[in-house]
């Protein structure tokens, strides 16, 4: 079985981030790059898979501009087998992407893609849903557990209140939620051995994708700053505030 | 020099490594007086860490020695200077003559295991009564048969109570005291050897510091490496990764106190302002970053012409030099910011201000730096003329 894994190139999540002057956006100028972290989980899933028995490639996919290559070298150090980057210089939307997807998986026959649940950059969460819908391929989202017995893969789900176990049909569409796995590092010899596995470059109109948004953002502001906090001493100051100054009860 | 993402790759495994391994035990393994070499070194020898520049035939990964460089780099992120230390004796300083003079066998039996992370391994120089004056080491290793046999002790070993074996300078001859010595490969549980005690020192406390004494210790000849009477100039070499590494492990540890130190003064009000938009502390902290960055290019420059094969004495000994310098200033500079908590014992900077004092000492102290340059610059008096 052939592993599909999308990967994106995000803001790396120990940067604290700041907003463009003009409110158009996040200021990504000399700003440190990496897999999001979600994808990450998403890679260490599909190595586990392949060291198991249960798959025999991994593809990393990547859609981006030509530095998200060095967003699948990473995935190629870790133990992926070889990258596709489709290049474009528009952030692709959510639709876009699944749609590049869908092509992709037209041509590569994956038995499972396995994706982060959302990317750290617009926290969307859609990617995954939006592609088993384009499909028609099952799909197991947010999975904390996979297990693959018989041609049937079981995904156990974090959802509120709980966990859910599906039961789904190969091919499917898995999203990894944080608590799936920890992903490894590479080694030094992966790393120097990922310089050598193929990274095929594709564009989104060979592909026949449209990628214009069809979104337009209207204002990127910072979250208000955060107020500190008043300490009472009983509960009934607690709910005389509440009532009386917050007005909430 | 010129960064490759292979180099950028590499330091994301290190910062990982040490973020998710060594990071979270820093405080306990300060506490404690002692990390746990071998299971940490083995952590770095699975993920390829401890032969980034040794030899592929030993378990090394062979690529030149600004790889090793970007690894040392990263390495100042763990919040102490014991654990980056004890690393960089294993790396950069036990096992480089090794590496290029000892015999294969030798290799296959030291530099392997060291590389792999199997051992640990330990630098023997300094003695009570020698240290930055390596001439005049005392300790003695005689031919006796097949075998040398070692008597004479060694003092501020790092590692010294955990390691496997040591990499070890003795005399082996009478003549002049820059060719009469030898570097040994000395396995520590042999007979004769004791570590003595382990150092109660101002900083650095999680790694092991140790004196060690030999009393008749045996070994075999074949466990020297490269030629007797070259040990001198092999130490002397040796140093050069042994000082670079020292100047580089240092330049994100100070970056990290620079940075908190600016974290901590903008939360921190004093006299209706925040203690950072004092001008005095900002340009204090430009000025620091900029020294930083210079130190680098120093480091950087010098790290090239080794990569190209050059003799770095010159270069090594003055990033030794600033980086020693600059750690002590950096540290002073940061605690006096922090006002009270600096002078507070579990603080980042308290710390650093104790473990970085160890730059100017360990490794030749500054003075020893000063004299190599002022040869270099044939302005050292001859000792006749003095």
């Amino acid at each position: 079985m052939k592993i599909m894994v999308p990967i994106k190139r995000v803001v790396d999540y120990n940067v604290k981030i700041r907003v463009k002057a003009d409110g158009t956006g996040v200021d990504l100028n000399n700003v440190k790059m990496s897999m999001n972290p979600f994808d990450e989980i998403a890679v260490e899933e599909a190595i586990r898979l392949k060291e198991a028995g249960s798959a025999t490639e991994i593809v990393a996919v990547s859609i981006g501009p030509q530095q998200a290559q060095e967003t699948i070298r990473t995935a190629l150090a870790m133990g992926a087998d070889r990258g596709i980057l489709i290049k474009t210089d528009t952030d692709a939307e959510p639709l876009t992407v699944a749609k590049l997807l869908k092509a992709l998986c037209a041509e590569e026959k994956p038995g499972l893609v396995i994706l982060g649940k959302q990317a750290i950059d617009n926290d969307c969460n859609q990617t995954g849903q939006m592609l088993a819908a384009l499909l028609q391929w099952p799909q197991g989202t947010f999975a904390s557990k996979l297990a693959l017995s018989s041609g049937k893969l079981a995904v156990t789900r974090e959802v509120d209140g709980g966990l859910q176990t599906v039961e789904l049909n190969l091919p499917a569409i898995v999203t990894t939620d944080l608590r799936l796995n920890e992903p490894r590092y590479a080694s030094l010899p992966n790393i120097m051995k990922a310089k050598k596995k193929p990274i095929d470059e594709k564009t989104p109109e060979a592909l026949g994708i449209d990628t214009a948004p069809r979104l337009k953002t209207l204002k990127v502001v910072e979250p208000p700053k955060r107020q500190s906090g008043v300490k009472v001493k009983t509960v009934g100051e607690l709910v005389d505030k509440l009532r009386n100054e917050v007005g909430i009860i | 020099m010129l960064f490759t993402p292979e180099h950028e790759a590499l330091r994301q495994t290190v910062r990982t490594l040490v973020e998710r391994e060594i990071n979270p035990y820093v405080d306990d393994w300060e506490a404690a007086e002692l990390f746990p070499a071998h299971e940490v070194f083995k952590k770095l020898g699975q993920a390829g860490l401890l032969g980034v520049h040794k030899p592929v035939e030993h378990g090394g990964m062979g690529l030149d020695y600004s790889y090793a460089t970007a690894m040392t780099e990263e390495l100042g992120l763990i919040r102490c200077g014991a654990v980056p230390m004890a690393i960089g004796v294993q790396t950069d300083m036990a096992t480089p003559a090794l590496a290029r003079y000892g015999s294969q066998e030798l290799k296959r039996e030291f530099l392997a295991p060291a590389i792999a992370g199997d051992a640990v391994a330990c630098i023997g120089v300094s003695e009570p009564g020698a240290g930055s004056d390596v001439a005049s080491i005392k300790t003695t290793a005689r031919k006796n048969g097949g075998d040398y046999v070692i008597d004479g002790g060694k003092l501020w070993t790092t590692n010294g109570v955990q390691a496997d074996w040591m990499c070890l300078l003795a005399n082996t001859g009478e003549g002049p005291v820059h060719r009469n010595k030898t570097l040994i490969c000395l396995p520590l549980k042999t007979k004769g050897v004791s570590v003595a005690r382990k150092l109660k020192k101002i900083g650095m406390f999680a790694s092991d510091t140790a004196q060690i004494h030999f009393d008749g210790v045996r070994v075999p000849q074949r466990y020297r490496v490269g030629e007797e009477g070259q040990g001198f100039v092999y130490q002397m070499q040796q140093f050069q990764e042994e000082r670079l590494w020292g100047a580089t492990s240092g330049l994100k540890a100070m970056e990290a106190v620079i940075e908190e130190t600016i974290e901590y003064t903008r939360e921190r009000k004093a006299f209706g302002q925040s203690i950072l938009d004092n001008q005095v502390v900002h340009f204090r902290m430009a000025e620091l970053q900029t020294e930083v960055e210079a130190l680098r290019s120093l480091i950087y420059r010098a790290v090239e012409d080794y990569v190209g094969g050059a003799d770095v004495t010159r270069l090594a000994s003055m990033a030794k030099l600033k980086g020693g310098r600059l750690m002590r200033e950096v540290a002073d500079a940061c605690l006096q910011y922090w006002g009270g908590m600096g002078y507070v014992w579990e603080n980042r900077v308290s710390r650093f201000y104790r473990d970085g004092r160890l730059m100017s000492i360990g490794g030749g102290a500054d003075e020893v730096m000063l004299q190599i340059i002022c040869k270099l610059m044939g302005t050292l008096p001859s000792r006749r003329n003095r």
